[in-house]
């Protein structure tokens, strides 16, 4: 029993894998940029809400309110500040430019906020569960997690094939060229997608600040999940992260069972199965 | 048919750098006459970041390999010179090169894994791998589990006798690996080798058309790098005394700086990385009390210069004065 | 209203050191159908390109119903009433063919063509408006790049090269459709490497080979010697 609980936590957590994984997707669907501060910047919007809660009294969950406006607003400056002018044929300035930012973001939260470790308290939330079977409690909390990245990820998918901006993402990815005859200006389009993920990666970051404990330094594990995530379930495909997360979650979850201290090498090792077995991914919808 | 025109690889100025560049080289290597311990210190760890950043240089400046892993080697190479000496009682300078064997050994499947993916994919790939190789060693209780070992005094007496002569000995290294790895890239990218890797990033699709086999010959960098990084870990962690998974594997140490170094040096220049230590340096001199805003500035300018000078300091300079110390293309020298 | 259309005045196109135009200036009358022809690497693409924008040049080098728009970026230059079918037709991939047409209208300006219009005149394309563009032959993809262009309703639409990879009827079907297509009012500068059918459909010729005008006129005014030669530069 205390495995198959393991298993559905593992499947509860995976949830919020795919949270940090759904971003990252987008982002390289639409212009094949991989963000090595994603992970950073998933702290910074914990970062943010704590900001916020303290500031405003609000409940962790309702400070997403202010939260996501304002990740998504930094998103916009940052890929029309910098990121956009590191796209291009070469692979190196993406890589180079986010290196250094993730390392920017690192100390500098490290400098305000100091290396102690934060949490967001959701009060009752926390704590509620109700038993499923005797021997599996499900969370509140951690089903609402799940909850919520199913529906962002069908949101994403919805405003993806169906709405204009979607159309304007899939063309501009496409063909770049011919999408500015189209009257598409490729700047803003980046900009536009990277102010959505960092709308998501708000909502990652305060269900992680709420979830456990967070400092400056837990950035490039969030990314290395998420990037897990994203190659298990395969390239452009947003479900397909969504069950690549489920699948990291639960081959943690089973490490843990075994011994606490393989957790996260269970993880990378299911990870590393997959790439040897299946080297584009599980359900992969477009060419790395 | 004659040709009115003479091809030749040097040029006055790197002939006469050639020249100085060995004059260094033995002066260096005479510092255990004219300088302190703190000197050999000193240049000892110049050196040693030297190698490690003419070997990223190799590999992501030449061969399109960016890795962000590179530090999995460092603490590979690390703990088996610890394991050779604790437990197989081997001379711990015997045991570096040993660790360079199992480096290029354990990089093999590395690479096949990690080269299914490309790009930025390929970068977290190798990190991942770094992460697997520190979880892991934490969990090797023998060699200390997550709280780490050091090294005991019979192991590291086994150099040599007196400390002096055990301190040149390592310095000696240390030199040996810094200006190697230097001509070793060098020796590599003159050769056809170094053809085919500047073919490969000037057009991936030209020069397979052209039959060079591009996975064979990125394996083989890849290969190499890691073995003599491997060296480059088993030196540092020798100098430390003590390894821990956390030091052995930090990224921050053993990649971060490298890729500023590499970075604001002049990638894909064999004297960018020299180049990019100095400033690092400097830079470290002037600013390593800041803490946390030394690493700000350095990632800031790394930022700055990836996107302003996007060739660093050296590309700048040879694009703009044309001259090469390590020429590694040809000339051509028109008779009039 | 001024009948010049579109004014080039010596355009000079590089492409790192290689100079693909020498100086070309051509003028454009509203309502007119101008070809482009000459050999390939003659220059002709990147004189389409440099009047839609997706070519750099000098800003005076091209004027648009007197406004220099030389250099501005393509999406700037569609809104002005530009549109242009490119080589190759280039569909997006990831759109169906209704979104595709829908994308082409994201800018548009008023006038009469709209996706019922588009259906109208390519019916086939109606039926097959949820599959995905690619999936389409290639006559038919080109129709869906010709109504991409005219959902902008633009008062000058430039073809490159509609011939491209199509079977000879197919090519045959779309040049009679041409003159239905355009209407009375919208002009076009048609690229062509079938130089009969496009002397056939133009009221005017450019004729280009190295990267300058080596002939214009009316077809009409010359003898197929007299274009041959300036086609293959043999005058």
């Amino acid at each position: 029993m205390e495995w198959i609980n393991a298993i559905v936590q593992g499947i509860l957590v995976g949830g919020l894998y795919a949270l940090f994984a759904a971003g990252l997707s987008l982002i390289f669907g639409v212009m094949r940029l991989v963000n090595i501060a994603h992970g950073d910047l998933i702290i910074l919007a914990a970062y943010v809400a704590l900001v916020i809660v303290q500031m405003t009294g609000l409940h962790p969950l309702a400070s997403l309110i202010i939260a996501v406006p304002v990740m998504a607003g930094f998103g916009y400056c940052l890929q029309r500040g910098i990121l956009n002018r590191t796209l291009g044929k070469d692979i190196l300035p993406p890589l180079l430019v986010t290196f250094g930012l993730s390392v920017i973001l690192q100390n500098g939260l490290f400098e305000i906020f100091t290396a102690d470790s934060r949490k967001l308290n959701a009060g009752e939330l926390e704590t509620v569960s109700f038993n499923l079977v005797p021997g599996i409690d499900i969370g509140v909390m951690p089903l609402l997690m799940f909850v919520t990245a199913v529906a962002v990820i069908g949101g994403l998918q919805f405003i993806f094939y169906r709405t204009a901006m979607g159309r304007a993402f899939r063309a501009t990815s496409d063909d770049k060229e011919i999408a500015r005859l189209m009257g598409l200006d490729n700047g803003k389009v980046y900009a536009y997608a990277m102010a959505l993920c960092l709308g998501v990666v708000a909502i990652a970051g305060v269900f992680l600040a709420i979830r456990s404990n967070f400092d400056p330094s837990l950035g490039p594990g969030r990314l290395i999940f998420g990037f897990e995530a994203v190659i298990i379930g395969g390239l452009g495909n947003l479900w397909g992260t969504l069950v690549g997360g489920v699948i990291l979650g639960v081959a943690q979850g089973l490490g843990a069972q075994v011994n606490p201290g393989w957790q996260l090498l269970a993880g990378h090792l299911a990870f590393l199965l997959v790439l040897a077995l299946k080297p584009k991914g599980l359900f992969p919808r477009i060419d790395g | 048919m004659s040709m009115n025109a003479t091809i030749t690889r040097s040029t006055r100025a790197s002939r006469i750098a050639g020249v100085l560049a060995l004059i260094v080289i033995v002066l260096l290597a005479a510092a255990p006459w004219w300088g302190s311990r703190a000197d050999l210190r000193l240049i000892g760890e110049f050196a040693t970041y030297v190698a490690l950043a003419s070997l990223w240089n190799l590999l992501a400046g030449y061969a399109g390999l960016v890795s962000v892993g590179q530090q999995a080697y460092v603490g590979l190479g690390g703990y088996v010179l610890f394991a050779c000496a604790m437990f197989l009682g081997i001379s711990p300078l015997v045991a570096i090169a040993l660790a360079g064997i199992i480096g290029g050994l354990a990089a093999i499947p590395v690479a096949k894994l990690v080269f299914r993916l490309q790009g930025a994919y390929f970068a977290i790939g190798t990190w991942v791998v770094a992460e697997v190789f520190r979880l892991s060693f934490a969990q090797v209780q023998e060699l200390g589990g997550g709280s780490g070992i050091s090294i005991p005094v019979d192991a590291v007496k086994a150099i040599a006798s007196s400390r002096d002569l055990r301190e040149w000995l390592i310095y000696w290294v240390s030199l040996g690996l810094g200006a190697g790895s230097v001509l070793m890239a060098y020796g590599l990218l003159r050769s056809k080798i170094g053809l085919a890797l500047t073919a490969i990033r000037d057009s991936e699709v030209a020069s397979m058309s052209l039959g060079v086999r591009i996975t064979t010959v990125k394996f083989a960098v890849y290969v190499l790098v890691a073995a003599v990084t491997s060296m480059v870990g088993a030196l540092i962690f020798l100098q430390k005394l003590r390894i821990t998974p956390d030091a052995a594997f930090s990224i921050n140490d053993w990649t971060a700086f490298v890729i500023f170094i590499v970075v604001i040096g002049g990638i894909g220049t064999i004297e960018g990385p020299i180049i990019g230590t100095i400033v690092y340096f400097l830079l470290r001199e002037f600013l390593a009390d800041l803490g946390s805003i030394y690493l700000l500035i350095l990632g800031a300018l790394a930022i700055i210069i990836m996107l302003a000078a996007p060739k660093g300091i050296w590309g700048y300079v040879k694009d703009r004065y044309g001259f090469s110390l390590f020429p590694t293309g040809y000339r051509v020298n028109w008779k009039e | 209203m001024s009948d010049v259309l579109l004014e080039v005045r010596d355009l000079k196109s590089f492409y790192g050191d290689f100079q693909a135009l020498h100086g070309v200036s051509l003028t454009l009358q509203r309502g007119g159908m101008l070809a482009l022809i000459g050999a390939n690497g003659a220059g002709k693409s990147t004189l389409l390109g440099s009047i839609c924008g997706l070519v750099p040049c000098a800003r005076e080098a091209i004027v648009w119903k007197g406004e220099a728009i030389g250099g501005l970026a393509a999406n700037d230059i569609v809104k002005r009433g530009i549109a242009m079918v490119p080589e190759g037709r280039r569909l997006f991939a990831s759109l169906s063919v209704e979104e595709n047409l829908i994308l082409g209208g994201a800018m548009a300006r008023p006038g009469p063509w709209d996706l019922a219009k588009v259906y109208a005149m390519f019916p086939i394309l109606k039926e097959k408006r949820h599959q995905p563009s690619t999936s389409l032959s290639g006559g038919q993809q080109q129709m869906v790049a010709i109504g991409r262009a005219l959902m902008s309703n633009p008062e000058l639409i430039l073809l490159d090269e509609l011939s491209l990879g199509l079977a000879p009827v197919v090519i045959k079907d779309i040049y009679a459709m041409l003159p239905d297509i355009l209407g009375d009012g919208m002009s076009a500068i048609l690229v062509e490497q079938d130089v009969t059918q496009a002397l056939a459909v133009s009221q005017q010729f450019i004729c280009m080979q190295e990267g300058r005008v080596s002939l214009q006129g009316a077809p009409q005014a010359f003898t197929r010697e007299q274009i041959s030669a300036a086609y293959f530069g043999t005058a």
